[in-house]
């Protein structure tokens, strides 16, 4: 347990609480440009996450997939990757979870369930493997093939919709079997009809796999030691190229879990999508609000589905539009990325705590 | 009772083009109660599709139609933008459980999640637009699209100079699917051996898939388009109007609104447009005076809920207009009927 | 030499880092046409110091006179137009371009305002050349010209820009035996030619050769100046160390064993197709150090690439106690009883933001105990890395420290520990006191030399002929990937030494 409280130091700690607040400040500033009251605003905000249960279920049910998505970049990032396709990967866990949930008929709600997660899962990991595999054999750089395979994802999966699952007449597919379903109807009916399910205690269970693996297995040494410095690691007699694919492959792992609890938990259907939904592209956001850390990353995507899900009862209570939102975590994103400015503004007082240490 | 309700719709309606594209929307819904009408301190909000309510299109008709409930009656009226449509169900619930008089969904898209808040809700109020949910606590809206799609089908087909003419729909729904229906329809009743170039572009919210579209049908010989895909029209409008600029003679139709009052007269044939805005202050007006009843309508011709747009006279000949006029009759007589879904190749 | 009036006058200079004094109070006083020697250990501020008096850093407290004037120098421009040029330890040349190109890079000479002078240049760097001797031709592309000849071409452009104050930074790490007897006799030129130079270094054999005075740093603070004619290397060593050093290792007399590493024939092609190892042959054998002495760039990376397992061969075959090596994998080999201590310790000895109890076990974390079923026995892991920092006198803050906030000699400690540790047959150790001050040289050197008493084969590879003199009890001499020549220490001196290695003549014994 201290070692666990050690990971957040007083340094990795203090930058995104000041980088949230230096948001808030902007967003703040900019409302009151615009003629809204920002206390208004905020309180508002508050008070549709935390001031009713359907509130609260919805904005879990909004952080539940940014976890997942989080976690997929963070974990490649530990390894050394930028994994800017956890889009992709998500859309296609989705598909997986899509046609496991709907073509297979017949079997359990124990087997079912858990045989789309995995579906899920494992395409999500497979699809990023292919980006894992150019990189090592080729050498082909992550960030361009994974950009690619998005969009692939996304025409893929659409295809996959609109010729195999398509529900006559809509634009999305038709719904999963019942026994597929990872809905908790207690929990919702509690919580006043959110959206509630299983996929939320799984990321949170993924999070801790995370920080096991990375932090306590040999493998996450391994991936660690080639993240950060791939020649001394095969110095070390490690395969950089093996654990470069590994790495991309529990990284879209992620990113496909999240996908197929989308589909599983909160929809029950797929839509053929118009453009990527957008969530493993918030994953790097979340991811770097997280610091790439697991359990940050839950911090990470605590706050921005929080804002996400707030962002419609501020324009609910004060009137605001969603866009300034949009703002708000822009400006946050933008603190993070840019710690040198928080360390620039925290700097006096660092220094003043120094030497009142030395007095 | 039912002839009231047309003649009130009708009224509504015309009031509702006038005012359709006079003035923005304000960003902050208006708070205070307007002098005149029937007082009410009722609230009632709309939850968008993902277009958002500046797709000038129906979103925005609705919206504009809920500004003058409130001017009239006093009610109060918000909206909140989907980003996603994951936000339907939540946004449909702010309203619903924060006590509102009537929660409005525009647009197809929301059918689903309407459904499950209604009946997770019987006590609420609902409405929407173009899709029908079948709960007693919903009024559902749907438009005879087909019968408007077939009167610019007609004009299309007089106005051509090149003997093809285009259709972009948004996505092949059913409300689209009855709107290239009608069109095609409407097209070969005047000539058969006019060519119909029909393409979907998957999507409501893509001006430039819109464009390209447009620009690849105008590149093929196609001179006219009639679109009915919300802001993927917008594309199809800004080929159009960059392509007359370089005085090239192309036109658009419109679609859900007069849309000459957005895109201009030089572009803007005329518009095939739906009664969106009527409807909207009819239902909210029925929850005012206590009579919502919920239940499906379908407004057609013979309602007024669709039709040409007024100011279609200023590129239309009057010859033309009057062989509308003369469609028209025998459409709501039921001399022709318009097919609803496109014939099978 | 006019003592009264000194061209630079540092006077109690102060330079924090967050908190860190780098510099402290700091005086020292340079004569026209003298050789100052700033001596000190790695990290005694001596870089600092002279980073202050080029413009790129500025002085908390203290002041700068040049030529008797109090100055302020804010930006290195402001120290060009003082007369004071810097000669960088890592040469800031354009390769593809021109001598000429080179040095009137920034200060164009333009005729009629915009078309390039190169005729007034080249003549104005040919007679510069000629006056201080330096050969060089203005008109050869810079990367067709020896390490000699750029860093003279660095000199020149210094002259160019009209300085007479020069600072040179370690200006002999790069250079052949015969490049620093070249070099040394340009700077003696350039003090008779008036101008004054400070030399940074820690070798304390070249300061006692050329350099007028010399003054010492130690931990920010100047220990002594004192006239190099009055000193010996001894009292410098103490002075810079802070206690005695020996310079002679103590060493018994080799008793070789059998043959432990036999290369035969190494072949290898770089990417350019070029042969980098062009059929080396080589012996180390038990309870010997084989010195393997050459100018960089001759094949030494590859070779030792090559015998551990990070290259591929083309052919030709490395066998250790009758395994083949070549071509297999670096776990493999090290697996073979193979340890190295790689030339470049921040890119493959350590992950540098790995703590340093992780950095112990780089090679051994997959074995018992330190895995246990998969997960990382952390507890044992610690225990590894106290074990090792104790005996190897490692100075870390702890255990969690990461290895990037440890001293280069520490960062090197941990990496021999770890290397010992393993209990090679064979320890390769490719420049392991690269960067390091002497206290941490003599540590690493002792290392060497009792591996070997305790019967392993060692192989070390240096550029350094005083290492190599010192440490090895048998030497070959790589040149253009071959092995061009073998000696005995006892035998030979510097000069043969450095002729074979420029590949000029071949001695000792032939290897076929």
């Amino acid at each position: 347990m201290n070692k666990l409280l050690k990971i957040f130091t007083l340094d990795s700690l203090i930058i995104p609480v000041v980088a949230v607040i230096f948001g808030l400040i902007v967003g703040a500033v900019i409302m009151l440009a615009g003629g809204y009251d920002p206390i208004l605003a905020y309180s508002s905000l508050f008070t549709s996450v935390f001031g009713d249960a359907y509130g609260f279920g919805e904005t879990i049910r909004e952080i539940t997939p940014l976890i997942m998505t989080g976690l997929a970049v963070a974990f490649a990032f530990r390894a050394g990757l930028f994994n800017i396709g956890a889009e992709g990967q998500f859309l296609i866990g989705m598909t997986a979870a899509s046609i496991i949930g709907i073509k297979i008929t017949g079997l359990p709600a124990l087997i079912h369930a858990p045989l789309a997660i995995i579906a899920g899962g494992l395409c999500g990991g497979l699809w990023a493997g292919i980006v894992g595999y150019l990189k090592a054999k080729r050498g082909v750089n992550e960030v361009i093939v994974s950009i690619m395979l998005n969009w692939t994802a996304l025409y893929f999966s659409n295809y996959i919709v609109r010729t195999f699952l398509l529900q006559e007449g809509q634009q999305k597919s038709v719904d999963i079997q019942p026994t597929a379903s990872i809905s908790l109807q207690g929990l919702s009916m509690l919580m006043d009809n959110a959206r509630m399910h299983m996929g939320t205690l799984l990321a949170v269970l993924a999070a801790v796999f995370f920080y096991v693996y990375m932090w306590k297995s040999k493998q996450g040494y391994e991936l660690r030691a080639v993240g950060h410095n791939p020649n001394a690691a095969e110095y070390a007699g490690m395969n950089v190229k093996r654990n470069i694919v590994k790495a991309m492959f529990i990284s879209g792992v992620f990113a496909g879990l999240g996908g197929a609890f989308q589909v599983l938990g909160v929809f029950h259907y797929q839509d053929i999508f118009t453009g990527s939904p957008g969530i493993g592209f918030d994953g790097i956001a979340v991811a770097l609000i997280g610091m790439n850390h697991p359990f940050g990353t839950i911090l990470g995507a605590a706050l921005f589905g929080t804002l996400t899900s707030g962002s419609s009862g501020m324009s609910f209570g004060a009137g605001v539009p969603p866009e300034i939102i949009r703002i708000v975590i822009g400006s946050i994103i933008f603190f993070i990325a840019a710690q040198g400015i928080v360390r620039w503004v925290l700097k006096p007082l660092y220094l003043k705590r120094k030497k009142e240490k030395v007095l | 009772m039912k002839k009231i309700l047309n003649a009130s719709l009708v009224l509504a309606l015309s009031l509702s083009v006038v005012l359709a594209g006079c003035g923005k929307n304000e960003e902050k819904p208006a708070g205070e109660a307007a002098t005149g009408g029937a007082k009410s301190d009722m609230k009632i909000g709309m939850v968008t599709d993902v277009g958002g309510v500046n797709d000038k299109s129906f979103n925005q008709s609705a919206w504009e139609a809920l500004k003058t409930i409130e001017k009239d009656t006093g009610a109060k009226a918000t909206y909140l933008q989907s980003k996603s449509k994951a936000d339907y169900t939540p946004n449909l619930n702010k309203y619903v459980k924060g006590g509102y008089a009537l929660t409005w969904g525009i647009g197809f898209d929301l059918g689903a999640d309407m459904k499950t808040v209604a009946d997770q809700n019987p006590d609420a109020k609902l409405a929407i637009i173009d899709a029908v949910v079948d709960s007693p606590n919903v009024q559902s809206v749907t438009f005879s699209e087909h019968e408007g799609a077939f009167l610019v089908g007609v004009v299309a087909a007089k106005m051509t100079k090149t003997g093809k003419v285009g259709f972009v729909g948004g996505a092949p729904i059913p409300v689209i699917t009855r709107f290239q229906a009608g069109f095609n329809a409407g097209v070969a009743a005047v000539d058969p051996k006019i060519k119909v170039d029909n393409v979907y572009a998957g999507a409501f919210d893509k001006p430039d898939q819109g464009k390209v579209i447009a620009s690849n049908m105008y590149n093929s010989g196609v001179d006219i388009v009639f679109h009915a895909a919300g802001a993927t029209g917008t594309g199809v409008f800004n080929e159009a109007t960059a392509r007359v600029k370089n005085g090239e003679k192309v036109w658009v139709i419109g679609v859900d609104k007069d849309q000459s009052l957005e895109f201009g007269d030089e572009v803007t044939l005329t518009s095939m447009v739906k009664g969106v805005d009527a409807a909207v202050q009819r239902v909210s007006k029925e929850v005012i005076d206590g009579t919502f009843k919920g239940g499906t309508i379908e407004l057609g011709l013979k309602d007024d809920g669709v039709g040409i747009a007024k100011t279609s006279d200023k590129n239309v000949p009057a010859d033309v207009l009057a062989l509308v006029e003369d469609y028209k009759a025998k459409i709501i007589s039921g001399e022709i009927k318009v097919p609803q879904e496109v014939a099978k190749k | 030499m006019d003592a009264a009036n000194p061209v630079v006058e540092l006077k109690q200079i102060t330079k924090r880092f967050s908190g860190i004094v780098a510099n402290d109070s700091i005086s020292l006083k340079l004569h026209k046409g003298e050789i100052l020697a700033l001596l000190g250990e790695n990290g005694a501020g001596k870089s600092t110091l002279m980073n202050i008096l080029f413009g790129l850093y500025q002085p908390d407290e203290g002041s700068i006179e040049i030529k008797g004037k109090p100055v302020s120098i804010d930006n290195p421009n402001k120290a060009i137009e003082l007369g004071i040029g810097m000669v960088h330890q890592h040469f800031k040349l354009v390769q593809p371009f021109t001598v000429t190109e080179n040095i009137i890079l920034g200060m164009e000479p333009k005729k009629l305002g915009f078309h390039l002078d190169y005729k007034t240049a080249t003549a104005k760097i040919k007679s510069l050349s000629d006056q201080y001797g330096l050969k060089v031709d203005p008109n050869s592309k810079v990367s067709e010209i020896s390490v000699g000849m750029q860093q003279r071409v660095e000199i020149l452009k210094t002259l160019y820009r009209g300085a007479d104050i020069l600072i040179f930074d370690e200006p002999t790490a790069v250079l052949t035996p015969q490049e620093i007897t070249d070099l040394m006799s340009i700077m003696r030129r350039l003090v008779d030619e008036g101008k004054s130079i400070i030399l940074i270094t820690h070798k304390l054999k070249e300061i006692m050769h050329i350099s007028d005075a010399v003054t010492i740093i130690r931990r920010g603070k100047v220990v002594d100046t004192l006239k190099t004619s009055e000193t010996d290397p001894n009292t410098l060593a103490e002075k810079m160390v802070g206690r005695n050093v020996s310079f002679k290792i103590d060493k018994k007399a080799a008793t070789p064993g059998e043959s432990i590493l036999e290369v035969r024939d190494l072949m290898l092609k770089n990417k350019e197709g070029v042969s980098v190892l062009d059929g080396l042959s080589l012996d180390v054998r038990a309870g010997e150090i084989l010195g393997v002495a050459g100018v960089d760039g001759n094949g030494q990376s590859e070779l030792i690439e090559a015998l551990t397992g990070l290259r591929k061969v083309d052919s030709g075959s490395v066998t250790m106690k009758g395994m083949e090596l070549a071509n297999r994998t670096p776990r493999f080999v090290s697996e073979q009883g193979v340890s190295h201590i790689p030339e470049d310790r921040h890119k493959h000895g350590l992950v540098l933001d790995f703590s340093m109890s992780e950095n112990m076990v780089l090679e051994t974390y997959y074995k018992a105990p330190f895995n246990k079923g998969g997960f990382l026995n952390q507890q044992e892991i610690d225990k590894q890395a106290k074990k090792l920092i104790e005996a190897f006198d490692v100075r870390t803050p702890s255990i969690e420290t990461k290895a990037r906030s440890l001293s280069g000699g520490n960062q090197q400690k941990a990496i021999i520990a770890r290397e010992i540790d393993k209990k090679p047959e064979l320890l390769i150790a490719a420049q392991p006191t690269r960067g390091l001050d002497v206290g941490a040289i003599e540590f690493v050197q002792q290392q060497l030399i009792s591996q070997r008493d305790q019967g392993k084969a060692v192989m070390l590879i240096s550029f350094e002929l005083d290492e190599i003199m010192n440490v090895a009890d048998r030497i070959v001499v790589i040149y253009e990937g071959r092995i061009v020549g073998e000696v005995l220490p006892e035998q030979t001196n510097d000069q043969e030494l450095g002729l074979m290695m420029s590949g000029s003549t071949s001695g000792g014994k032939q290897h076929e």
